[in-house]
């Protein structure tokens, strides 16, 4: 039974699987990354995905442009940011905490807009399937890797670009200074809260992102709570990947993909319980990083309130 | 600053306290129930949300039939959304305190509150659902549908129509609702051909929408050109089999206009026939001790056929005979 | 004015100062609810009548306020856990997790030994449901320690490996016999004894829990500031070179913070199964058993700021604003959605205004100079201004 797991089949539709079900972590961990590396921890994520998801499929459904809706959900997504920036860097809120109110209030008001907004459970139409031209005819791997939607490509574009950002750009520079030694930045006269409110609201922006990749792009419908989780997984994945958006694409990748095969063992009726098969990203996401050497240094100031003196 | 601050808050205190006692504090004692000129007024808890396409909306639908038929004659008030347990008791109770006529707890898991509430409130008619215990308490009622009928139905239909011999079935958690659906489901298509292999997964969630879309994806790459599923999570699977062009059978809520070329029937709870009866026995003087089946042979369950999918006779003709049989007993859906 | 009258008004001025930073956190719940009105109205429910239903719910009677003294206790304990963990300056959130695992644990022992008397199958269930918490708390702390874990991935893994385990066992082998047969197959366990169960104050749900975790509250404060474990969990939490160099084993204080925090919260469980429900039922997700009281109890012990006595009258608070809002949505009939939501901004605001809260009493304290504050709640509101 256990070689059943071996056929080509198998192994192609995992790694398709773990590539749709990798895009909004991508987006969302990516973003969160970028925060935690000027030292804002947000755990909000989750409620910016849920907003960002019903703003993306009700703008999408009313305009009939997915484009507008993937706008629609940057912009949702940019305000939590801003408003998580604000109660963080003004206000020295407790950063773990914070982003737990913005969860529950993302996740009342998607689901409150929902209800009085569209009421009923209905499909959109999102992004369609783009086929790489070329590459797309590769017999297997142009069915696994080039023929998804626009925001899946996007989504596996944005870990290089995010890498070139942080570590080749000025900005990049600042953000990791700020993380680091944000006093020492301070005094160099870079504005500490000006690349912390960057950095929050660019997270805001991807976790909505994320969310309407969920609803407009790979589901095409909107339900309640549909996130079920995802933005928590989002932010744990950012400490798996050490910081690294490539090293975030190995975590987003390797629980996806093990997702995807605990749903094919499911499939294929290999006796395992069903609660044991969905463990079994979770365990094996801790054992990986558990056992895995270099686990990269958070930013020295994570959640930590910075204070300009005098 | 401070002083703005201390009076704006004192001034918000005093009107929350002021709004406070302008509630009634003691409900009154609920009308007797010779009186006509008094709505009847029905409190309805449930689990999950409103519009879920799922189990608490089929509540939510047929008290708008109820409401529509009953027009002043009926209040009714909807908690929806009570998955914590002691919510749920705390909505319970409330309810009943406040005179509520009857009150239903539309959620197997409220049982335990159920029992302990409904002795302090002889007067209110209680209702549980789904499952068969009244606890034998005079005041409460008990009300199931059996899945397993609709589900042995779809199952049936299912088994006609797969090419591939392979089904798929979406699952939340093998539990409750969805597993005797399943079970009946999975009884239904084995009895068109024993070789049909019906696979299921459980994906562990109600609601991650993402993972059951991959779920019906796998199920579609290994095979399967038939696919049903149970609870709110679902609405991603159903997308993937429209997209594969296969058939998909629902079943809590009517999904046939969600997915109209792929959705070939859904079995849906018409459970206002069962309020009816609570009503009726109630203005009667009965309170509770009844036990209800919403099946297919009350009008409880049905399966909505899909006018826009285009079904051979010979399928139509079996389904009346599965119905038929179910209903006079001689088909008996065996248990797992 | 002679300067004994100036000292005595200054010192008045200086209590009701700190009086009313101790409050700061009801004025922001109390802002939050004024943008909470604007939804209401957007929704066509009245905000009086809401409010005033929400008041009633929580505090207008005397069920509704045992009401809210139940849903406080799970928060209390959690907050407890909170307030070590913090210190420890570990981030604790897989509470809803621990309290999962020490409501197993706790459950199945009552159900499986069932001859024992009352008093002392319950003080073996507390502490297996302690025994549970502490070992979900402590693998994500030994891992922290040792391998470098990040306690934030390990404890959101934890809570979704928790729920599975819950899962599999509610509708598996720790099923209720009878629902085994039973057509509804409900995954709950059976109930437990009677002799079994916390006694309960009639005919309101208030248990005996409260009164432990009240117990325990004190017994917090004095572990934190009149021991030196407690020391040196703090020490850690300030500064981990510092202490490292004072000879304190950091990595074992690390785990001994989070073993600890997950202590209270899996006694929160133990305390939903023996005191509420009897019997632990779940609805597939943590939610449905915890209601969410793993990470309200963390915002609990914000109310509290982080000390565990401030956290009692806070998590009462707290709990009657979950309860009062629940109350409010069955009298204005709005979508539960907004309750959530109500939930969250609450949660926002309170942990936006600790920063007035700070302000207003760096000014205090610096005015008032030579007349010192007492000197054990000068050091509470540093230690407080640290957290």
């Amino acid at each position: 039974m256990i070689s059943d797991l071996l056929s080509a089949t198998v192994i192609i539709g995992i790694i398709s699987s773990g590539i749709r079900l990798a895009t909004p972590y991508l987006f969302a961990s990516i973003g969160e990354m970028f925060g935690q590396r000027s030292g804002v921890l947000n755990l909000g994520v989750e409620g910016q995905m849920l907003l960002g998801s019903f703003v993306a499929f009700y703008v999408t459904l009313e305009t009939n442009n997915v484009w507008l809706g993937v706008l629609a959900a940057m912009g949702v997504g940019a305000l939590m940011g801003l408003a998580m920036a604000f109660v963080t860097i003004n206000l020295h809120a407790t950063q773990g905490i914070s982003g737990i109110g913005f969860y529950l209030f993302g996740m009342g008001m998607s689901n409150l807009l929902f209800q009085k907004l569209v009421g009923t459970v209905e499909g959109v139409k999102g992004f369609q399937k783009i086929s790489v031209p070329l590459l797309g005819k590769i017999p297997v791997i142009g069915e696994i890797f080039f023929n998804h939607n626009a925001l899946v490509y996007l989504a596996f574009l944005l870990v290089p670009v995010a890498w070139f950002v942080l570590n080749k750009t000025t900005l990049g520079l600042k953000i990791r200074a700020v993380g680091e030694n944000p006093e020492a930045v301070d005094s160099l006269g870079v504005s500490v809260a000006g690349i912390r409110y960057l950095t929050v609201i660019m997270g805001g922006v991807f976790s909505g992102i994320a969310g309407a990749s969920l609803s407009i792009a790979l589901l095409n419908v909107f339900q309640q709570n549909m996130t079920a989780g995802q933005g928590f997984i989002a932010v744990a994945l950012v400490y798996f990947g050490g910081w690294k958006p490539f090293g975030i694409l190995g975590g987003a990748l390797l629980f996806s993909m093990i997702n995807a095969l605990q749903l094919w063992i499911q499939v294929l009726g290999i006796p395992i319980p069903a609660e044991l098969a969905v463990m079994m990203p979770y365990i094996l996401t801790i054992l990986v990083l558990t056992l895995s050497v270099s686990k990269g240094q958070g930013p020295s100031a994570l959640t930590k309130v910075f204070e300009r003196e005098g | 600053m401070k002083k703005v601050f201390t009076l704006v808050s004192v001034l918000l205190v005093v009107a929350i306290f002021l709004g406070a006692c302008a509630q009634t504090p003691v409900a009154e004692p609920p009308a007797a129930v010779e009186e006509t000129t008094q709505p009847l007024r029905i409190a309805v808890v449930s689990p999950s949300s409103i519009n879920d396409l799922a189990f608490t909306q089929s509540i939510s639908d047929a008290l708008m039939v109820l409401k529509a038929e009953m027009g002043e004659g009926l209040e009714y008030a909807f908690t929806e959304n009570m998955f914590v347990v002691d919510d749920a008791a705390a909505a319970i109770r409330d309810y009943a305190t406040k005179g509520y006529d009857i009150v239903i707890a539309h959620g197997s898991q409220y049982g335990s509150s159920v029992q302990e509430i409904a002795p302090d409130f002889p007067e209110t008619v209680f209702a549980w659902g789904t499952t068969v215990d009244t606890f034998g308490l005079p005041n409460v009622h008990a009300y199931e549908a059996a899945s397993d009928q609709g589900g042995y139905v779809n199952g049936v239909m299912a088994g006609m129509l797969t090419k591939s011999k392979i089904i798929g079935v979406v699952g939340p958690i093998e539990t409750g609702d969805a597993k005797l659906y399943v079970d009946g489901f999975v009884a239904g298509a084995k009895s068109v051909d024993p070789d049909i292999d019906v696979r299921v997964t459980y994906i562990g969630s109600f609601s991650d929408v993402a993972l059951a879309s991959e779920a019906a994806t796998t199920h579609i790459a290994a095979g399967a050109d038939v696919l049903t599923g149970s609870a709110q999570m679902v609405v991603g699977a159903i997308g993937k089999a429209e997209e594969a062009g296969l058939y998909w059978f629902g079943t809590q809520a009517d999904q046939n206009a969600f997915a109209p070329s792929t959705v070939v029937a859904s079995q849906v709870y018409h459970w206002e026939g069962i309020l009816r009866e609570i009503i009726a026995l109630r203005a009667a003087g009965i309170m509770g001790g009844h036990t209800f089946s919403a099946d297919l042979q009350n009008g409880g369950q049905v399966i909505n056929l899909n006018p826009e999918i285009e079904l051979s006779d010979e399928i139509k003709a079996k389904v009346e005979e599965v119905i038929a049989g179910i209903n006079d007993g001689s088909i008996v859906i065996p248990k797992p | 004015m002679p300067p004994k009258q100036a000292t005595a008004d200054l010192h008045l001025k200086d209590r009701a100062g700190s009086i009313f930073d101790q409050m700061m956190p009801i004025f922001a719940t109390l802002a939050a609810l004024l943008v909470g009105a604007i939804f209401l109205m957007l929704l066509g429910a009245n905000p009086l009548t809401a409010y005033g239903a929400l008041a009633q719910g929580a505090f207008g009677s005397f069920n509704a306020f045992a009401e809210t003294l139940v849903k406080a206790t799970p928060l209390l304990l959690v907050g407890l856990g909170t307030c070590i963990a913090y210190r420890g300056s570990v981030t604790n959130i897989g509470g809803e997790g621990q309290m999962i695992i020490g409501a197993i644990l706790s459950t199945w022992f009552g159900l499986t030994f069932t001859e024992l008397p009352g008093w002392l199958a319950i003080i073996i269930a507390m502490l297996l449901g302690i025994l549970g918490g502490m070992i979900w708390g402590g693998i994500p702390g030994i891992l922290k320690a040792y391998f470098n874990v990040n306690e934030i991935l390990s404890t959101v893994m934890m809570n979704a490996i928790a729920v599975q385990i819950m899962n599999f066992l509610m509708r598996g082998p720790m099923i209720d016999p009878v629902q085994r047969e039973a057509s509804s197959q409900i995954p709950q366990t059976a109930r437990l004894l009677e002799s079994y169960r916390l006694p309960r104050l009639s005919p309101t749900r208030l248990h005996l829990g409260l009164l432990i975790a009240i117990l325990l509250a004190v017994a917090v404060y004095f572990l934190l500031w009149r021991t030196t474990l407690g020391y040196r969990i703090r020490a850690v939490g300030q500064s981990q070179p510092a202490s490292k160099y004072g000879g304190i084993d950091v990595k074992k204080h690390i785990v001994v913070a989070l073993v600890l925090s997950g202590a209270f919260a899996g006694l929160a469980g133990m305390m939903q199964v023996y005191g509420v429900n009897y019997r632990m039922i779940t609805d597939g997700s943590a939610t449905g058993f915890t209601g969410n009281a793993g990470f309200n109890g963390i915002v609990a012990a914000l109310f509290g700021q982080l000390h565990p006595l401030i956290t009692i009258p806070a998590s009462v608070l707290f709990g009657g604003l979950l309860v009062g809002a629940n109350a409010m949505q069955r009298v204005v009939q709005v979508p539960s959605a907004l309750i959530t939501a109500l939930n969250g901004l609450v949660v926002v605001f309170v942990v936006s205004s600790e920063f007035f809260r700070k302000r207003s009493q760096k000014r205090r304290l610096s005015q008032s100079g030579t007349e010192q504050a007492k000197p054990e709640e000068a050091e509470m509101q540093q230690e407080a201004g640290e957290a």
